[in-house]
């Protein structure tokens, strides 16, 4: 019943990695929430990292799409972290009037992961948001 | 002033499905990036574009949306109208309230996309379904802010 | 070309046109040797020629026109270019526009005492009536550089405003991944949008975790601009960074709570120094914190 969301959701030792790339239609959106609060009762992590760095846009869709899947996290004692937002789409988001203030956010990768105490030194943790 | 002549250019896109928005976006992005939007203004009129037609979408049971290249006195700019046959708007002022439920999202969409553009207009047309149109010109800054 | 009686038979703007292009050639000498067009055209005489005639064959057109008067006729059009490129160059010389405008006045003379010469035979009132249709033609043209000259000036002021307003927000690193704007002056709307798009490029460019908005060298804030600091404060947040106001003045302060500004989750400090020491408190709390793993 299910659609794959086609994003991959990378277990990194009771941390979930889930990195959005390029455009997110709503159904795949929907199923990849779907995805990951099933991984996290599954794997029982207790960190979720999104990554939007190179996401365009993001509308009240997918922003609604994402405060649910934190607030779910939290329901499933997981802290889920949103990382590399760019400017134009924060400038956008907080013009509509949603600046999910449930969600907890990182600039990159590494300090995200740092959070958890986990260490990664990822090549493309640095300068995220290019365009 | 030589009159600047008024060159139009017009895009019809049909909004029947879920896809059909992804569409819509790219073709007002490379539209807007076309006519020297900045980043910052172009990813407003998208999300802007993205709202109204999920509006269009899920309310008034698919449309469509043409958006046409602006080249006038008030320079380079986008004008995207989204038409659908549904019930229409009743209440407008309802409607462009924050927090106003649509049926999916943060009850933003109509509210919220007023003020990421700088034309908007909500009409309700005597043959029926809702009319949102919405334009922004690329020249807006800073001349329009009123330096 | 032999000079024949003044153009008799002809309506006055006709005949106007008609003198003025029989004696092109003879204007034109006159005109490159004016201090107007010795000035611009300093290369060579010929180019100066050039441009008298072009401006002449305009003049020519306008006459035929029979639009004396209206400063949207045709025949102008192709002037102003000329016209934009003249004024430019005596305003660079650093010539006010009065001063510009005087020079072109003289070129009206010029061409009356041609007139005059041409039309020693001619009927009184008719080269009165003539003379009346130069001098309303030499008006409007004069009233063109006017208002090229005003139109360039405003496009000069417009984009100097804008190299000011991106000079006037300068986005300095302070520290590994912290950055800061130090705010002097006025703020206004379109400012303080442009001061909200640099500080958030900076925080990308530089992996900033934390921003500092100093704003101790701004006066006063209207609703809007205290708006504008709000949404930098929470684009910031959803970017990933923290984002703390340093130098809120008493009366800014006080503007804030009568707008009814929430600031209850916006970090603030009453100086730059106290707002860098928070933040380097915050980054050694943080770093202490992820060396412990949960």
């Amino acid at each position: 019943m299910t659609t794959h969301s086609s994003i991959p959701v990378l277990d990194l030792g009771g941390l979930l990695l889930v990195t959005i790339q390029g455009e997110l239609p709503d159904d795949a959106a929907v199923a990849l929430q779907e995805e990951v609060t099933e991984t996290i009762s599954r794997t029982g992590a207790r960190g979720l990292i999104i990554d939007i760095g190179s996401l365009e846009m993001v509308d009240s869709f997918l922003a609604r799409v994402l405060a649910e899947v934190a607030a779910a996290s939290r329901l499933l004692a997981a802290r889920a972290v949103l990382v590399g937002m760019r400017p134009a789409v924060a400038i956008t988001l907080v013009e509509l009037g949603l600046t999910l203030p449930g969600l907890a956010t990182a600039r990159t990768l590494t300090e995200a992961a740092a959070g958890f105490g986990v260490s990664i030194e990822h090549a493309g943790s640095r300068g995220q948001g290019e365009t | 002033m030589i009159p600047e002549r008024e060159r139009v250019e017009l895009v019809h896109l049909p909004i029947r499905e879920d896809t059909d928005l992804t569409v819509i976006r790219h073709q007002v992005r490379s539209l807007a990036r076309l006519a020297g939007f900045g980043l910052v203004q172009q990813t407003k009129l998208v999300t802007a574009a993205s709202e109204l037609a999920r509006n269009t979408l899920l309310h008034g049971g698919g449309g469509e949306a043409e958006i046409r290249v602006l080249d006038g006195p008030d320079g380079p700019g986008l004008r995207v109208v989204f038409t659908d046959s549904g019930p229409g708007i009743p209440d407008v002022e309802r409607a462009l309230q924050d927090g106003f439920s649509t049926a999916n999202g943060l009850g933003m969409g109509l509210g919220g996309s007023k003020r990421l553009v700088q034309e908007f207009r909500i009409e309700n047309p005597p043959e029926g379904g809702a009319r949102v149109t919405i334009a922004s010109w690329s020249a807006s800054f800073p001349a329009r802010y009123g330096v | 070309m032999i000079d024949g009686p003044p153009d008799s038979g002809l309506s006055s703007t006709e005949a106007l046109s008609a003198f003025l292009r029989r004696r092109t050639e003879q204007i034109a000498q006159r005109w490159a040797d004016l201090p107007l067009f010795q000035a611009v055209f300093t290369v060579t005489r010929d180019e100066a020629v050039e441009a008298c005639q072009a401006v002449l064959s305009c003049l020519v057109e306008v006459a035929e026109s029979g639009r004396l008067e209206d400063l949207e006729a045709p025949g102008f059009l192709p002037a102003r270019r000329q016209l934009v490129a003249m004024t430019a160059s005596r305003s660079r010389s650093g010539l006010s526009i009065a001063q510009v405008d005087r020079e072109f006045g003289v070129l009206r003379d010029a061409v009356l005492d041609m007139l005059a010469a041409d039309s020693s035979g001619a009927a009184p009132e008719e080269s009165a009536r003539l003379r009346l249709l130069l001098v309303t033609l030499f008006g409007t043209l004069r009233v063109v550089v006017v208002e090229t000259m005003l139109q360039e000036n405003q496009e000069i002021v417009q984009r100097q405003r804008q190299q000011l307003l991106e000079m006037a927000t300068p986005v300095v690193k302070l520290w590994d991944r912290l950055v800061a704007v130090p705010l002097i002056g006025m703020l206004d709307s379109a400012r303080s949008q442009v001061v909200m798009e640099n500080l958030l490029e900076a925080i990308v460019e530089h992996n900033a975790d934390i921003a500092i908005l100093d704003i101790t060298g701004v006066p006063t804030v209207d609703s809007l601009v205290a708006q504008h600091l709000m949404k930098t404060v929470a684009s910031a947040r959803l970017m990933g960074a923290e984002c703390v106001i340093s130098g809120i003045r008493p009366a800014i302060a006080q503007t804030m709570v009568q707008l009814g500004l929430d600031l209850g989750h916006v970090t603030t400090r009453a100086t730059l120094a106290d707002a860098l020491e928070w933040a380097l408190e915050r980054r050694r709390r943080r770093e202490r914190d992820s060396r412990i793993p949960e």
